[in-house]
Protein backbone atom coordinates (compact mmCIF):
# COMPACT_ATOMS: atom_id res chain seq x y z
CA UNK A 1 0.00 0.00 0.00
CA UNK A 2 2.87 2.40 1.39
CA UNK A 3 5.00 0.99 -1.65
CA UNK A 4 2.12 2.07 -4.37
CA UNK A 5 1.85 5.30 -2.62
CA UNK A 6 5.15 5.97 -3.08
CA UNK A 7 5.30 5.08 -6.88
CA UNK A 8 2.66 7.56 -7.71
CA UNK A 9 4.63 9.71 -5.70
CA UNK A 10 7.62 9.30 -8.11
CA UNK A 11 5.67 9.52 -11.43
CA UNK A 12 4.23 12.32 -10.29
CA UNK A 13 7.58 14.15 -9.87
CA UNK A 14 9.21 12.41 -12.91
CA UNK A 15 5.74 14.09 -14.77
CA UNK A 16 6.07 17.45 -13.52
CA UNK A 17 10.29 17.63 -13.63
CA UNK A 18 9.55 17.21 -17.57
CA UNK A 19 7.07 19.89 -17.86
CA UNK A 20 9.09 22.15 -15.87
CA UNK A 21 12.04 21.10 -18.82
CA UNK A 22 9.59 21.92 -21.23
CA UNK A 23 8.40 24.50 -19.63
CA UNK A 24 12.26 26.18 -19.65
CA UNK A 25 13.02 25.91 -23.30
CA UNK A 26 9.73 27.50 -24.25
CA UNK A 27 10.14 30.37 -22.13
CA UNK A 28 14.16 30.93 -22.62
CA UNK A 29 14.00 29.72 -26.61
CA UNK A 30 10.67 28.25 -27.87
CA UNK A 31 8.20 31.41 -27.03
CA UNK A 32 8.59 34.36 -30.29
CA UNK A 33 10.26 37.13 -29.76
CA UNK A 34 8.28 40.00 -28.19
CA UNK A 35 7.69 43.17 -30.65
CA UNK A 36 10.40 45.46 -28.42
CA UNK A 37 12.93 47.86 -29.22
CA UNK A 38 15.63 47.25 -27.45
CA UNK A 39 17.26 43.70 -27.24
CA UNK A 40 17.54 43.39 -23.15
CA UNK A 41 13.73 44.18 -23.57
CA UNK A 42 12.98 41.13 -25.35
CA UNK A 43 14.95 39.09 -23.12
CA UNK A 44 13.87 40.57 -20.31
CA UNK A 45 9.82 40.04 -21.40
CA UNK A 46 10.61 36.46 -21.45
CA UNK A 47 10.69 36.39 -17.84
CA UNK A 48 6.85 36.58 -17.59
CA UNK A 49 6.44 32.98 -18.50
CA UNK A 50 8.13 32.28 -15.09
CA UNK A 51 6.68 35.05 -13.24
CA UNK A 52 3.63 35.26 -13.88
CA UNK A 53 2.76 31.69 -12.86
CA UNK A 54 4.52 32.13 -9.92
CA UNK A 55 2.19 34.86 -8.72
CA UNK A 56 -0.56 32.44 -9.65
CA UNK A 57 0.82 29.83 -7.93
CA UNK A 58 1.48 31.78 -4.45
CA UNK A 59 -2.21 33.17 -4.40
CA UNK A 60 -3.67 29.76 -5.57
CA UNK A 61 -1.46 28.32 -2.54
CA UNK A 62 -2.83 30.82 0.12
CA UNK A 63 -6.42 30.02 -1.18
CA UNK A 64 -5.69 25.99 -0.15
CA UNK A 65 -4.52 27.48 3.25
CA UNK A 66 -7.39 29.35 3.82
CA UNK A 67 -9.80 26.68 2.80
CA UNK A 68 -7.47 24.05 4.71
CA UNK A 69 -8.07 26.36 7.94
CA UNK A 70 -11.99 26.73 7.32
CA UNK A 71 -12.26 23.03 7.12
CA UNK A 72 -10.14 22.40 10.00
CA UNK A 73 -12.28 24.14 12.35
CA UNK A 74 -15.39 22.98 11.15
CA UNK A 75 -13.40 19.27 11.53
CA UNK A 76 -10.39 19.19 13.16
CA UNK A 77 -9.01 16.45 11.90
CA UNK A 78 -4.64 17.17 11.54
CA UNK A 79 -4.39 16.66 7.82
CA UNK A 80 -6.13 19.67 7.26
CA UNK A 81 -3.70 21.77 9.28
CA UNK A 82 -0.87 19.65 7.82
CA UNK A 83 -2.14 21.05 4.21
CA UNK A 84 -2.35 24.67 5.63
CA UNK A 85 1.03 24.67 6.66
CA UNK A 86 2.35 22.66 3.52
CA UNK A 87 0.57 25.42 1.12
CA UNK A 88 1.53 28.66 2.92
CA UNK A 89 5.02 27.38 3.39
CA UNK A 90 5.09 27.25 -0.36
CA UNK A 91 3.24 30.36 -1.02
CA UNK A 92 5.44 32.08 0.86
CA UNK A 93 8.22 30.86 -1.02
CA UNK A 94 6.41 31.57 -4.03
CA UNK A 95 5.52 34.98 -3.35
CA UNK A 96 9.45 35.58 -2.24
CA UNK A 97 9.77 34.42 -5.94
CA UNK A 98 7.13 36.93 -7.46
CA UNK A 99 9.14 39.75 -5.77
CA UNK A 100 12.74 38.75 -7.20
CA UNK A 101 11.42 38.18 -10.59
CA UNK A 102 9.82 41.02 -11.10
CA UNK A 103 12.34 42.78 -9.40
CA UNK A 104 14.91 42.08 -12.17
CA UNK A 105 12.58 41.97 -14.74
CA UNK A 106 11.62 45.73 -13.17
CA UNK A 107 15.44 47.04 -13.81
CA UNK A 108 15.82 46.74 -17.50
CA UNK A 109 11.94 47.95 -18.56
CA UNK A 110 11.10 50.62 -15.56
CA UNK A 111 14.52 51.69 -15.03
CA UNK A 112 14.47 51.33 -11.39
CA UNK A 113 14.56 47.72 -9.00
CA UNK A 114 10.91 48.59 -7.12
CA UNK A 115 7.94 51.24 -8.06
CA UNK A 116 5.13 51.04 -5.38
CA UNK A 117 2.83 49.84 -8.77
CA UNK A 118 -0.12 48.27 -7.46
CA UNK A 119 0.45 44.31 -8.24
CA UNK A 120 4.16 44.93 -6.76
CA UNK A 121 2.63 46.31 -3.59
CA UNK A 122 -0.26 43.65 -2.74
CA UNK A 123 2.36 41.38 -3.59
CA UNK A 124 4.88 42.22 -1.21
CA UNK A 125 1.89 42.69 1.80
CA UNK A 126 1.02 38.94 1.00
CA UNK A 127 4.24 38.10 1.65
CA UNK A 128 4.61 39.64 4.95
CA UNK A 129 1.28 38.14 5.96
CA UNK A 130 2.44 34.99 5.34
CA UNK A 131 5.77 35.26 6.78
CA UNK A 132 3.58 36.34 9.83
CA UNK A 133 1.69 32.68 9.40
CA UNK A 134 4.61 30.84 9.50
CA UNK A 135 5.98 33.41 12.46
CA UNK A 136 2.77 32.46 14.38
CA UNK A 137 3.09 29.00 14.24
CA UNK A 138 6.98 28.78 15.63
CA UNK A 139 5.61 30.65 18.82
CA UNK A 140 2.87 27.81 19.96
CA UNK A 141 3.96 24.79 21.14
CA UNK A 142 0.68 22.92 21.61
CA UNK A 143 -0.32 21.25 18.44
CA UNK A 144 -3.97 21.79 18.72
CA UNK A 145 -3.68 25.65 19.43
CA UNK A 146 -1.36 26.01 16.77
CA UNK A 147 -3.51 24.63 14.16
CA UNK A 148 -6.40 26.69 15.61
CA UNK A 149 -4.63 29.83 15.85
CA UNK A 150 -3.27 29.34 12.33
CA UNK A 151 -6.40 28.59 10.65
CA UNK A 152 -7.90 31.75 12.12
CA UNK A 153 -5.12 33.82 11.12
CA UNK A 154 -5.02 32.11 8.04
CA UNK A 155 -8.70 32.97 7.13
CA UNK A 156 -8.19 36.98 8.96
CA UNK A 157 -5.16 36.99 5.94
CA UNK A 158 -7.02 35.97 3.19
CA UNK A 159 -10.43 37.94 3.95
CA UNK A 160 -7.69 40.97 4.07
CA UNK A 161 -6.58 39.94 0.58
CA UNK A 162 -8.99 41.50 -1.38
CA UNK A 163 -9.50 44.60 0.92
CA UNK A 164 -6.00 45.58 0.43
CA UNK A 165 -6.05 44.73 -3.59
CA UNK A 166 -9.23 47.67 -3.28
CA UNK A 167 -7.31 49.64 -0.87
CA UNK A 168 -3.98 49.24 -2.91
CA UNK A 169 -6.07 49.75 -6.52
CA UNK A 170 -7.74 52.94 -5.20
CA UNK A 171 -4.53 55.03 -4.03
CA UNK A 172 -2.25 54.29 -7.19
CA UNK A 173 -5.19 55.17 -9.52
CA UNK A 174 -4.92 58.26 -7.90
CA UNK A 175 -2.24 59.22 -9.78
CA UNK A 176 -1.49 58.85 -13.46
CA UNK A 177 0.03 55.90 -14.51
CA UNK A 178 3.94 55.92 -14.24
CA UNK A 179 4.83 53.09 -16.79
CA UNK A 180 2.47 52.01 -19.65
CA UNK A 181 0.35 48.62 -19.34
CA UNK A 182 3.64 45.89 -19.19
CA UNK A 183 1.88 43.17 -20.67
CA UNK A 184 0.64 44.09 -23.82
CA UNK A 185 -1.13 41.68 -26.39
CA UNK A 186 0.14 37.92 -26.11
CA UNK A 187 0.41 36.23 -29.77
CA UNK A 188 -0.61 32.86 -30.36
CA UNK A 189 2.51 31.57 -30.14
CA UNK A 190 3.41 32.95 -27.02
CA UNK A 191 0.17 32.70 -25.63
CA UNK A 192 0.65 29.11 -25.41
CA UNK A 193 4.06 28.95 -23.94
CA UNK A 194 2.42 31.09 -21.61
CA UNK A 195 -0.32 28.58 -21.29
CA UNK A 196 1.91 25.70 -20.58
CA UNK A 197 4.26 27.54 -18.22
CA UNK A 198 1.30 27.84 -15.96
CA UNK A 199 -0.21 24.40 -16.02
CA UNK A 200 3.68 23.19 -15.26
CA UNK A 201 4.06 25.62 -12.38
CA UNK A 202 0.54 24.30 -11.13
CA UNK A 203 1.20 20.64 -11.19
CA UNK A 204 4.99 21.36 -9.88
CA UNK A 205 2.92 22.88 -6.71
CA UNK A 206 1.07 20.31 -6.42
CA UNK A 207 4.13 18.11 -6.57
CA UNK A 208 5.75 20.21 -3.84
CA UNK A 209 2.22 19.65 -1.65
CA UNK A 210 2.48 16.28 -1.81
CA UNK A 211 6.25 15.86 -0.68
CA UNK A 212 5.78 18.28 1.91
CA UNK A 213 2.48 16.86 3.16
CA UNK A 214 4.95 12.83 3.02
CA UNK A 215 6.69 14.72 5.13
CA UNK A 216 4.77 16.39 7.38
CA UNK A 217 2.88 13.12 8.15
CA UNK A 218 5.99 11.25 8.48
CA UNK A 219 7.20 13.77 11.63
CA UNK A 220 3.92 12.95 12.91
CA UNK A 221 4.47 9.08 12.41
CA UNK A 222 7.70 9.28 14.14
CA UNK A 223 6.49 11.62 17.05
CA UNK A 224 3.48 9.13 17.93
CA UNK A 225 5.81 6.04 18.01
CA UNK A 226 8.36 7.53 20.06
CA UNK A 227 5.61 8.85 22.92
CA UNK A 228 4.22 4.92 22.46
CA UNK A 229 7.46 3.62 23.36
CA UNK A 230 8.61 6.02 26.26
CA UNK A 231 4.84 5.55 28.01
CA UNK B 1 -28.05 40.33 31.94
CA UNK B 2 -28.54 40.71 28.12
CA UNK B 3 -25.74 40.47 26.00
CA UNK B 4 -25.05 44.12 26.18
CA UNK B 5 -25.12 44.44 29.86
CA UNK B 6 -22.31 41.67 29.72
CA UNK B 7 -20.29 43.17 27.15
CA UNK B 8 -20.49 46.79 29.01
CA UNK B 9 -19.40 44.60 32.29
CA UNK B 10 -16.22 43.46 30.54
CA UNK B 11 -15.41 47.09 29.59
CA UNK B 12 -15.86 48.32 32.89
CA UNK B 13 -13.75 46.41 34.80
CA UNK B 14 -10.80 47.19 32.07
CA UNK B 15 -12.15 50.54 32.73
CA UNK B 16 -11.56 50.83 36.34
CA UNK B 17 -8.60 48.63 36.47
CA UNK B 18 -7.00 51.00 33.62
CA UNK B 19 -8.38 54.07 35.82
CA UNK B 20 -6.39 52.47 39.15
CA UNK B 21 -2.69 52.09 37.37
CA UNK B 22 -2.93 54.50 34.73
CA UNK B 23 -0.07 52.32 33.75
CA UNK B 24 -1.41 52.14 30.00
CA UNK B 25 -2.82 55.38 29.36
CA UNK B 26 0.42 57.10 30.50
CA UNK B 27 2.53 53.92 28.35
CA UNK B 28 -0.19 54.84 25.10
CA UNK B 29 0.27 59.09 25.29
CA UNK B 30 4.06 59.02 25.81
CA UNK B 31 4.92 56.75 23.39
CA UNK B 32 2.31 58.18 20.39
CA UNK B 33 3.94 62.05 21.42
CA UNK B 34 7.44 60.50 21.15
CA UNK B 35 6.21 58.79 17.18
CA UNK B 36 5.29 62.61 16.83
CA UNK B 37 8.39 63.82 17.47
CA UNK B 38 10.44 61.49 16.41
CA UNK B 39 9.12 61.95 13.38
CA UNK B 40 9.31 65.76 13.43
CA UNK B 41 13.02 65.20 14.03
CA UNK B 42 13.36 62.77 11.23
CA UNK B 43 12.07 64.95 8.73
CA UNK B 44 12.79 68.24 9.96
CA UNK B 45 16.10 67.78 8.71
CA UNK B 46 14.50 68.08 4.74
CA UNK B 47 10.64 68.75 5.19
CA UNK B 48 10.14 72.59 5.70
CA UNK B 49 7.13 75.07 5.30
CA UNK B 50 4.14 74.10 3.49
CA UNK B 51 5.65 70.60 3.29
CA UNK B 52 4.97 69.52 6.44
CA UNK B 53 1.41 69.21 5.96
CA UNK B 54 2.65 66.25 2.57
CA UNK B 55 4.12 64.35 5.97
CA UNK B 56 1.44 65.52 8.73
CA UNK B 57 -1.32 62.48 7.98
CA UNK B 58 1.36 59.54 7.86
CA UNK B 59 3.29 60.73 11.11
CA UNK B 60 -0.01 61.07 12.86
CA UNK B 61 -1.72 57.39 11.39
CA UNK B 62 1.93 56.05 12.55
CA UNK B 63 1.65 57.53 16.01
CA UNK B 64 -1.68 56.02 16.44
CA UNK B 65 -1.56 53.05 15.02
CA UNK B 66 2.00 52.74 17.21
CA UNK B 67 0.22 53.39 19.95
CA UNK B 68 -2.52 51.12 19.36
CA UNK B 69 0.09 47.65 19.16
CA UNK B 70 0.86 48.60 23.10
CA UNK B 71 -2.82 49.02 24.21
CA UNK B 72 -3.64 46.37 22.19
CA UNK B 73 -1.02 44.16 23.74
CA UNK B 74 -2.07 44.90 27.15
CA UNK B 75 -5.57 44.00 26.04
CA UNK B 76 -5.00 40.27 26.62
CA UNK B 77 -1.35 39.75 28.27
CA UNK B 78 -2.86 41.22 31.33
CA UNK B 79 -5.30 38.48 31.19
CA UNK B 80 -2.44 36.02 31.59
CA UNK B 81 -1.80 36.84 34.72
CA UNK B 82 -2.67 34.44 37.54
CA UNK B 83 -5.20 32.83 35.14
CA UNK B 84 -7.53 36.15 35.03
CA UNK B 85 -8.70 34.25 30.85
CA UNK B 86 -9.78 31.56 32.23
CA UNK B 87 -11.57 33.09 34.70
CA UNK B 88 -13.13 35.16 32.64
CA UNK B 89 -13.76 31.97 30.30
CA UNK B 90 -15.67 30.39 33.02
CA UNK B 91 -18.01 33.31 33.61
CA UNK B 92 -21.45 32.31 31.99
CA UNK B 93 -21.24 34.86 29.21
CA UNK B 94 -20.92 34.18 25.19
CA UNK B 95 -17.31 34.27 24.47
CA UNK B 96 -17.86 37.23 21.68
CA UNK B 97 -19.15 39.48 24.44
CA UNK B 98 -15.16 38.71 25.63
CA UNK B 99 -14.52 39.80 22.33
CA UNK B 100 -16.27 42.94 22.18
CA UNK B 101 -16.02 44.12 25.87
CA UNK B 102 -12.03 43.73 25.13
CA UNK B 103 -12.68 46.15 21.88
CA UNK B 104 -14.37 48.33 23.53
CA UNK B 105 -11.31 48.88 26.33
CA UNK B 106 -9.41 48.81 23.54
CA UNK B 107 -11.17 51.77 21.78
CA UNK B 108 -12.29 54.14 24.73
CA UNK B 109 -8.23 53.54 25.30
CA UNK B 110 -7.10 54.84 22.21
CA UNK B 111 -9.76 57.67 21.74
CA UNK B 112 -8.27 58.93 25.05
CA UNK B 113 -4.74 59.08 23.41
CA UNK B 114 -5.99 60.19 20.32
CA UNK B 115 -8.20 63.63 21.84
CA UNK B 116 -4.78 64.13 23.78
CA UNK B 117 -2.12 63.59 20.86
CA UNK B 118 -4.13 65.77 18.25
CA UNK B 119 -3.77 69.11 19.68
CA UNK B 120 -0.42 68.15 20.58
CA UNK B 121 0.22 67.35 16.81
CA UNK B 122 -1.53 70.50 16.01
CA UNK B 123 0.61 72.78 17.73
CA UNK B 124 3.93 70.99 16.86
CA UNK B 125 3.40 71.06 13.21
CA UNK B 126 1.21 74.19 13.14
CA UNK B 127 -1.97 72.15 11.24
CA UNK B 128 -5.40 72.59 12.52
CA UNK B 129 -6.57 69.31 13.12
CA UNK B 130 -10.03 69.69 14.14
CA UNK B 131 -12.72 69.02 11.72
CA UNK B 132 -15.55 67.65 11.86
CA UNK B 133 -14.63 65.31 9.02
CA UNK B 134 -11.18 64.57 10.15
CA UNK B 135 -12.78 63.00 13.55
CA UNK B 136 -14.74 60.99 11.89
CA UNK B 137 -11.75 59.62 9.80
CA UNK B 138 -10.12 59.30 13.07
CA UNK B 139 -12.72 57.19 14.68
CA UNK B 140 -13.66 54.89 11.79
CA UNK B 141 -9.64 54.26 11.10
CA UNK B 142 -9.48 53.75 15.13
CA UNK B 143 -12.35 51.17 14.97
CA UNK B 144 -11.22 49.02 12.06
CA UNK B 145 -7.59 48.79 13.82
CA UNK B 146 -9.01 48.07 17.20
CA UNK B 147 -11.18 45.23 15.92
CA UNK B 148 -8.83 43.04 13.88
CA UNK B 149 -6.09 44.06 16.55
CA UNK B 150 -8.08 42.42 19.00
CA UNK B 151 -8.82 39.01 17.58
CA UNK B 152 -4.73 39.12 16.93
CA UNK B 153 -3.86 40.07 20.43
CA UNK B 154 -5.87 37.15 21.73
CA UNK B 155 -3.87 34.89 20.04
CA UNK B 156 -0.01 36.44 20.47
CA UNK B 157 -1.02 37.07 24.31
CA UNK B 158 -1.03 33.13 23.98
CA UNK B 159 2.06 32.74 22.39
CA UNK B 160 5.72 32.49 23.49
CA UNK B 161 6.60 35.55 21.52
CA UNK B 162 3.57 37.58 22.52
CA UNK B 163 4.00 41.23 22.62
CA UNK B 164 6.84 41.00 19.57
CA UNK B 165 4.41 39.13 17.46
CA UNK B 166 1.37 41.37 17.45
CA UNK B 167 2.73 43.97 15.19
CA UNK B 168 4.08 41.77 12.96
CA UNK B 169 0.73 40.17 12.30
CA UNK B 170 -1.41 43.58 12.71
CA UNK B 171 0.44 45.77 10.36
CA UNK B 172 -0.06 43.95 6.57
CA UNK B 173 -3.29 42.80 7.33
CA UNK B 174 -4.12 46.50 9.00
CA UNK B 175 -2.26 47.92 5.85
CA UNK B 176 -6.23 49.04 4.24
CA UNK B 177 -7.17 50.91 7.01
CA UNK B 178 -3.48 52.74 7.01
CA UNK B 179 -4.22 53.42 3.78
CA UNK B 180 -7.47 54.27 3.50
CA UNK B 181 -7.10 56.76 6.77
CA UNK B 182 -4.14 58.30 5.54
CA UNK B 183 -5.36 59.36 2.00
CA UNK B 184 -8.86 60.78 3.67
CA UNK B 185 -6.96 62.30 6.36
CA UNK B 186 -4.52 64.06 3.48
CA UNK B 187 -7.59 64.46 1.58
CA UNK B 188 -9.32 67.05 4.24
CA UNK B 189 -5.71 69.08 5.04
CA UNK B 190 -5.98 69.73 1.27
CA UNK B 191 -9.71 70.67 1.59
CA UNK B 192 -11.01 68.41 -0.68
CA UNK B 193 -14.45 68.04 -1.35
CA UNK B 194 -16.25 64.79 0.72
CA UNK B 195 -17.41 63.33 -2.22
CA UNK B 196 -13.65 62.71 -3.29
CA UNK B 197 -12.77 61.53 0.29
CA UNK B 198 -15.79 59.25 0.09
CA UNK B 199 -14.43 55.97 -1.22
CA UNK B 200 -11.96 55.96 1.43
CA UNK B 201 -14.47 56.37 4.10
CA UNK B 202 -16.51 53.64 2.62
CA UNK B 203 -13.36 51.27 2.49
CA UNK B 204 -12.96 52.29 6.15
CA UNK B 205 -16.39 51.32 6.88
CA UNK B 206 -16.43 48.21 5.03
CA UNK B 207 -13.39 47.37 7.23
CA UNK B 208 -14.47 48.42 10.36
CA UNK B 209 -18.11 45.63 9.52
CA UNK B 210 -16.46 42.50 7.66
CA UNK B 211 -13.50 41.97 10.58
CA UNK B 212 -15.77 41.98 14.10
CA UNK B 213 -17.66 39.83 11.93
CA UNK B 214 -14.64 37.37 11.37
CA UNK B 215 -14.44 37.63 14.62
CA UNK B 216 -18.06 36.36 15.65
CA UNK B 217 -17.25 33.30 14.12
CA UNK B 218 -13.88 32.35 15.09
CA UNK B 219 -13.65 33.80 18.45
CA UNK B 220 -14.35 31.05 20.03
CA UNK B 221 -11.54 28.98 18.52
CA UNK B 222 -8.66 31.45 20.13
CA UNK B 223 -9.46 31.16 23.31
CA UNK B 224 -11.02 27.99 23.96
CA UNK B 225 -8.69 25.27 25.99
Amino acid sequence: MRRDKNRWLIIWTGLSAAMMIVALYLALAGAPEANLQSQTGRYAQRIIYFHIPTAWVGFLAFLVTFVAGVAYLRNPRPEWDRIALSSAEIGTLFMLGVLVSGSIWARPAWGVWWVWDERLTISLIQFLVYAGYLMLRASVEDPARRARFAAVYGIVAFISVPINFVAIRLWRTQHPLMFGSSQGGLGPNMRFAFFFCLIAFTVWYATLMAHRLRLERLRDEVERLRQSILS
Amino acid sequence: MSYLRKVVAILWKDLVAELRTKEMFSAMFVFAVLVVVTFTFAFDLRVTGERVRQVAPGALWVAFAFAGVLGLNRAFILERDRGCLEGLLLAPVDHTAIFFGKMASTLVLMFVVEALVLPVFTAFLGIDLFNGWLLLVVALGTVGFAGVGTILSAMTAQTRAREVLLPILLLPVAAPVLIAAVKATAGILDGLAVAEIGRWLRLLIAYDLIFPVVAVMTFDYIVRE
